[in-house]
């Protein structure tokens, strides 16, 4: 499994149309990956994420979506993700197609994905109308009691992205701080794509951290900064103040198209993307 | 002939806050949901409830926050808690399995069950406004022993009629909610910025139990999208204290310098 470049990593892995979840709760959010993807101009892409918060507002945003499955949709403590909602309340840049969960019910289904179950199953969505407007959501009766429980489709992504702190030459892939369902959605995808803000000889990961092994990691790409403007426990805080400032960014078509064209399709990856913004006095 | 009241030196925000902060006990279990619920938890645990368990559904458990977090995955809830585990497991074995007194919550709007939405206003193939929708709402509103609810009270946030039901209080009412297959009691306070409303035995409707100082109970029903009803012996809330007001404040500020300061990559 070796370590090649962010570029490479996409193009060899991430098509047109593919299911795709980029994962990482406020934490680790993958976004030079996302970045790379709207770079590349994939479209048609099935979104999938637990918290479809900035980075999937861009890549909505920038046209790479057709579909999203998704539990919350925002700007965490700031208010909308304006790109996705322009999408889906008048389907520009193009109409997407949402399949709506709970947290708990995204869980469970990237749960039975990793654990190659059809369905996962909780005491969920009781009493709400998520169930009617998601098909996907159904019931079933528990063999021994008889009690109806919620069921959700495996999540089985064709590619799961995400980024961690720590891998080692060979692949193998350290993460450690809240890890939201990083660990259910690597497992449960067909491929796995880690960015990385290291490259070390030992991990030297203590018992029982979460290391996700060389042999189901697809491809590793070292770039630094990469969760930028969320954050990687032991390298930086997130950027809150950058999330407080895309409130006015992402509002307008015409100014998030700007921003997209100058710092994202402008720049040749993300250390460029850094660069660009810090030239604009507005790089962290 | 007493003088015209002058305005109170407080906002309605922070009223609402500390009457909120007021209703957690110490050592209660609280999974609390971001933003004002957020405020009144950490509230609590600074003053009257030290050894309060908070837990957000990003994994923190009996977390400390110095500053109020933006997001509800900020490194400050890790860093200063006791566990961090997979948000799988939080819902799995921390809340579906009976761990949590307190779901505290907020929402867009609320109807008179204590049913909430904070998914869509208008139809929801073709929504007016697209929320961020339920999180994890929902099966917080189930299995939360009980839950306590955290909203500005008008005409538009307390309707009639929601228009999605993205968690569930009390449902149609009249004991409906006793065979839902939900865990927990539901919804036992909503805290608004005229006072507090509890649901009332048997139809399970809210009804204003006590109210600020600063409004009356007509407005109340003013500022409400159905016909409200009022507790026979309305209590009036206690206006917050100078130590109540400081600790809040303090906070606030904190937090707000916290979240402006510039952060630098190291690359």
């Amino acid at each position: 499994m070796p370590v090649v470049t962010l570029q490479e990593a996409i193009a060899s892995h991430v098509r047109d149309g593919d299911s795709v979840a980029l994962e990482g709760f406020t934490h680790l959010i993958p976004f030079a990956a996302g970045h790379e993807i709207i770079r590349q101009g994939r479209r048609r892409l099935h979104l999938i994420r637990m918290t479809p918060d900035l980075l999937y507002d861009q890549m909505v945003g920038a046209g790479c979506a057709a579909a999203l499955t998704f539990s919350w949709g925002g700007n965490p403590g700031v208010g909308s993700a304006h790109r996705i909602r322009e999408a889906i309340e008048s389907g520009w840049p193009q109409p997407l197609a949402i399949s709506e969960h709970s947290h708990a019910g995204m869980g469970a289904a990237y749960t039975a994905g990793a654990s190659r179950l059809p369905f996962g199953m909780l005491r969920g969505y009781i009493g709400t109308d998520l169930a009617a407007v998601n098909p996907a959501v159904r019931a079933v009766a528990c063999p021994y009691t008889g009690e109806r429980l919620a069921t959700v489709p495996a999540l089985n992504p064709d590619v799961t992205i995400l980024h961690a702190q720590q891998a080692d030459r060979a692949g193998n892939v350290l993460i450690s701080g809240i890890l939201g369902a990083q660990k259910e959605a690597a497992l449960a995808a067909k491929k796995l794509i880690v960015t990385v803000e290291e490259v070390v000889d030992e991990l030297a990961a203590p018992m029982n951290a979460v290391v996700l092994p060389r042999w189901v990691v697809t491809a590793v790409a070292r770039v630094p900064g990469g969760a930028w403007p969320s954050y990687a426990r032991g390298y930086y805080p997130r950027d809150n103040a950058f999330y407080i400032a895309w409130d006015e960014v992402s509002r307008d078509r015409q100014r998030f198209g700007d921003w997209i064209a100058r710092y994202v399709l402008g720049t040749a990856d993300f250390a460029g993307f850094l660069a660009r913004l810090r030239a604009d006095g507005a790089g962290p | 002939m007493t003088a015209r009241a002058a305005a109170p030196a407080w906002t309605p925000d922070e009223m609402m806050t500390v009457t909120a902060a007021r209703l957690l006990w110490n050592g209660c279990v609280c999974f609390v949901g971001i933003g004002l619920p957020s405020a009144a938890a950490n509230l609590a645990r600074l003053l009257h409830a030290p050894d309060i368990v908070l837990i957000y559904e990003s994994g923190t458990i009996g977390t400390r926050p110095e500053v109020l977090p933006l997001s509800i995955g900020d490194g400050e809830l890790a860093e200063t808690a006791d566990a961090v585990v997979p948000l799988p497991e939080i819902f799995a074995y921390w809340l579906q399995g009976g761990r949590v007194d307190v779901g505290f919550l907020g929402a867009a709007q609320v109807d008179r069950f204590g049913n909430l939405n904070s998914t869509v206003i208008g139809p929801y193939a073709r929504p007016k406004v697209r929320l961020p929708g339920a999180g994890g709402a929902p099966e917080i509103a189930a299995h939360a022993r009980q839950v306590f609810v955290l909203l500005k009270q008008s005409p538009r946030s307390f309707v009639a009629k929601l228009d999605f039901i993205s968690s569930a209080g009390f449902m149609g009412g009249g004991g409906e909610r006793a065979s839902s297959g939900a865990t927990g009691r539901g919804p036992q306070a909503i805290i608004t910025d005229y006072g507090v409303l509890r649901p009332q035995p048997g139809t399970d409707e809210f009804a204003l139990v006590a109210r600020y100082e600063s409004v009356t109970a007509a407005d109340a029903v003013r500022a409400t999208g159905w016909p409200l009803a009022v507790a026979p012996s309305l209590e009036v809330i206690a206006p917050p204290t100078a130590a109540e007001l400081q600790t809040l404040r303090a906070l606030q500020a904190r937090t707000h310098t916290a979240h402006s300061r510039p952060v630098k990559l190291p690359v």
